[in-house]
Formats: structure tokens, C-alpha cells, sequence
């Protein structure tokens, strides 16, 4: 064991404020975690593929940004909570890992399809938009053919154009220059 | 008389946009139990909790409380039938209320596009509204109790957690759906993994397409073998995770072993209190509800 396994961590792999970015985000206790396995054990995403909780509490701690941040078990979890629930030293891991998330997608680790409903949210408003099958449905059912939403109101859409123009989404999503900038 | 109370209804995407059965049966039987649903005009995405806070919280919160903003100018609480939503309002009211630089920052956006917002409101699920009216007041108004049919209830995950912020009395073992459902005369049986995840939230169904269909498996085998009628739910995601991953399980085993209709709350105590199922949009289901209607008109 003199020589350096393959699996050992580079020291500059660790980036030391990591952990401190997800503290001030809100994850306050994160340092706490003892790595006793409860999220990994409860996890419903863990049981059936070989995402662990556990591990990337671990690595998000050590400040392993990086292979964290480009890592798809970021997106095996269907944030149900119930890891959140049972941390025994209440560690918001639900949220921490939704805050990784955010991290991911502003160095630009987005799945295709995450980027294509984002871009429905940004043209109608709505991430599930209507259908020709289900204006037909809504008609059929006695519902105006549009529901009453942005869908029906072409101000009330400008508004949460601009709103999503203002929080730099149009940019995150499309990559266009910010606002002013 | 049941005093009558009134709220904003509003209906995010799925609900409207691919299960608008699910609205029309709130819309039909919310007014019944004297509440009063007031429609939310211009009203957006709520936006998703598990993709758009996923993707920039900062955006997820500026709409969320833009759609909030918009009942606290109509004067109401929201009324919501998706848990998605309600998690998405709980959690964003719990941020604004906590945090006054985020409701700060949240203010000045929202304050440049002409809408006001002092976070004043709040959000509650339909099923919160039903829980309050209570089992034994809705057992009263039951014309058709649906005796002798069997019942797997799902809660959903957004409805129940983070229980810190959410009204029911326990963290866990619910029972408050139980009950409404069996106010109803049908029983709520019991089966393995209840609290299962139905697979669909935090953008699983739509980045992991496999994995999730897998989580619904697992829950739909449990309600097979329990022999339930019906599966309950009070969430237009789970609803729509519960309708396609059948079809696509049938599809991908070559058989039609999937087969078990999903009906949302509102849709059974709809049924319960003499509606025709055509009213509750009962027609309109993925998976054919007719065997649960004949064991209920038989």
C-alpha cells in the first residue's frame, strides 16, 4: 500500500469552500453528518439503482465540487423527503441536494429534457402546457377550452416573461447575454 | 348548514392541461361541501419544486410568489388539488416569511412587473379543506355509500414532508385520507409500502424515464396483491404517474396485467354523493374505470 491507489482523492480535487456554500445556501448542519446511512437506507430512488445519499453527502462535505457537481445521482432523487425526515442529526439532505442542483446547472450540467420543459415554462408559462387532445377535452367536460391561466391571459404571460428575464432563467436556459449586461 | 368558505382554485399544469377530469370533479364537488372556488386568472406554473427549484431557486421563488401575489390581491387562500403545487407554495412561504432578504429581493421583482406581494396569504390543499369540513360532516351528505369497495389510498410525498411545515397532527402514519375515504362507505385497505414515492417528482419522469416507471412498478404490484379496486390519490402528478406507467408496464411485458383504474378523492366522493360519473370526468381515464363503476352501480 506505498504506492498511491487509484481511488485515492487528489488533494486538488477538494475544493475547500465548498461546504461552506452549502451552509450559507441553508444546508446549516451539513457538517454534522456522521455517515450513519439512514438517507441511503430510506432512499426509494437508492433501492432500485446505485445512487447513495450517503455518498454524496460524504463527497459534498470532503468538497469533491467537481465529481459531485457532474455526477447524474444528483439526479436520481424524486425528492420525496423522507431523508430529510429521518436524518437522525437533521441535515436538510432533500434540500441540499436541490441546491446542488442549482450548482449543477449554473457550471451547465442539465439533462436535454430538463432544458426542453424549462423552455415550455419560458414560451407559455406553464412546464406541462395544453394540447390539441386536451382543449378537446376540456370542452367536452364543460371546462372553457383553455383553462384560466397564462394560457387564456397574454398580459398575465408577458408578466411571467419578464419575471424569468429578470431572474437570469431566459439566460440559464437559452444562454443568451443577461439583462443590461 | 356548512358555512361556506372561499378560496382562489389554482390548478398548475398537469391538472388543467392533461387531467382536466381531475379539475372538473373538484370544480363540481368542492361547491357541495360549500366551498366557494374563485378562479386565479393569469396564473402560471406554480413553478415545479422538484425541476424549476431544482434548476434556479431564485426563479422558482419569484413565480411562486408572483401566483401567490395574485390570490392575496383577490383577497383569498389558495385552494390547490396537486401536491407539487402545495409543496411549492408551502415551502416558498416558509422561505419569504423566514428569510427577509429573499422576500426583499422576491418584492422587488415582482414589484417591477406591477404585482404586489406581502406573502400575507396561504396555501392549502384540497384535501386540507376536506380534513377541516371532517369525515363525519361528509359522511352525512353520503346518498351512495360505496360499500364494499376496496380502496389502496396514496398520499403522495409533498402533501405529508417536510412535516415541519405542514398542518397535519402527525409526521407520520397518516390516517387523515383514510378516513375521508372510508366516510365515503369504502374501505381503505391496507398494503406494502403505502408511503412509497410514486416516482414521478424532483424531475425523475422526466430525466430518468426508466427509474421512475420502476418506483410505480413497485407500488402498483403492492396494490395488486392487496386486491384493491381502485388506487385513491389527491395529486394530479401521482395521477399521472398512476395512469401512463400502467400502459407502458403492459406495453413493455406484453400483457394486461396493469389494469387499475386511478381515481383522484374528489372523483369518489363525487361518486359517493350521487354524481354521475360522467360529471367527475370518470369517462376520461387512461385506465378504463368501468369495472370499478359497475361494482359500484351493481
Amino acid at each position: 500500500m506505498n504506492e498511491s491507489p487509484l481511488d485515492a482523492i487528489d488533494s486538488e480535487d477538494i475544493d475547500p469552500h465548498f461546504a461552506d456554500k452549502l451552509v450559507d445556501a441553508g444546508i446549516g448542519r451539513i457538517r454534522t453528518c456522521i455517515q450513519c446511512g439512514v438517507c441511503s437506507a430510506v432512499c426509494p430512488s437508492g433501492r432500485r439503482t446505485a445512487f447513495r445519499t450517503r455518498e454524496i453527502m460524504r463527497k459534498a462535505v470532503l468538497g469533491l465540487k467537481d465529481e459531485v457537481l457532474s455526477s447524474e445521482d444528483l439526479w436520481l432523487c424524486s425528492t420525496c423527503f423522507t431523508c430529510l425526515e429521518r436524518c437522525p442529526r437533521e441535515i436538510k439532505v432533500t434540500d441540499a441536494i436541490v441546491v446542488m442542483r442549482n450548482m449543477a446547472v449554473e457550471e451547465g450540467y442539465m439533462l436535454p429534457q430538463h432544458r426542453k420543459a424549462s423552455k415550455k415554462l419560458l414560451t407559455s408559462g406553464h412546464l406541462v402546457p395544453i394540447d390539441r387532445a386536451n382543449r378537446r377535452a376540456r370542452r367536452e367536460l364543460g371546462l372553457d377550452e383553455l383553462p384560466p391561466t397564462t394560457h387564456s391571459d397574454e398580459q398575465a404571460l408577458e408578466e411571467v416573461k419578464k419575471v424569468m428575464k429578470k431572474t437570469g432563467f431566459k439566460t440559464l436556459i437559452e444562454g443568451e447575454a443577461k439583462e443590461g449586461a | 348548514m356548512t358555512e361556506v368558505q372561499k378560496y382562489s382554485l389554482f390548478l398548475g399544469c398537469v391538472m388543467p392541461n392533461r387531467f382536466p377530469n381531475l379539475e372538473k370533479s373538484i370544480r363540481v364537488v368542492l361547491p357541495r361541501l360549500g366551498v366557494e372556488l374563485e378562479d386565479l386568472e393569469g396564473a402560471s406554473c406554480c413553478p415545479a419544486p422538484g425541476v424549476i427549484r431544482s434548476f434556479d431557486e431564485p426563479t422558482w421563488l419569484a413565480l411562486a410568489a408572483r401566483n401567490l401575489a395574485l390570490a392575496e390581491n383577490a383577497g383569498n387562500d389558495i385552494i390547490t388539488g396537486c401536491n407539487g403545487c402545495y409543496g411549492t407554495f408551502k415551502e416558498a412561504l416558509g422561505e419569504v416569511r423566514s428569510n427577509p432578504k429573499k422576500l426583499r429581493e422576491v418584492r422587488k421583482i415582482l414589484k417591477d412587473v406591477g404585482v404586489r406581494f406581502k406573502a400575507k396569504s396561504s396555501a392549502k390543499h384540497v384535501i386540507e379543506v376536506l380534513s377541516e369540513i371532517g369525515p363525519e360532516r361528509i359522511r352525512e351528505l353520503i346518498t351512495l355509500p360505496l360499500s364494499g369497495i376496496r380502496v389502496g389510498v396514496h398520499y403522495g410525498c409533498h402533501l405529508l414532508k417536510p412535516s415541519k411545515n405542514r398542518p397535519w397532527k402527525q409526521t407520520q402514519k397518516h390516517s387523515f385520507l383514510d378516513e375521508l375515504v372510508e366516510a365515503t362507505g369504502a374501505e381503505s385497505v391496507a398494503y406494502k409500502d403505502k408511503d412509497l414515492c410514486c416516482g414521478a417528482g424532483g424531475g425523475v419522469r422526466a430525466g430518468q424515464a426508466a427509474l421512475s416507471v420502476d418506483f410505480a412498478r413497485e407500488k402498483l404490484d403492492n396494490l395488486i396483491a392487496a386486491g384493491v379496486d381502485c388506487i385513491i390519490n389527491v395529486c394530479s402528478f401521482c395521477h399521472l404517474q398512476f395512469e401512463l406507467a400502467q400502459p407502458q408496464l403492459n406495453d413493455e411485458a406484453g400483457t394486461q396485467e396493469y389494469q387499475i383504474p386511478v381515481v383522484y378523492y374528489t372523483q369518489l366522493l363525487g361518486l359517493a354523493l350521487g354524481i354521475e360519473p360522467d360529471e367527475l370526468g370518470l369517462g376520461k381515464h387512461v385506465v378504463d374505470t368501468k369495472p370499478l363503476l359497475a361494482r359500484i352501480g351493481g
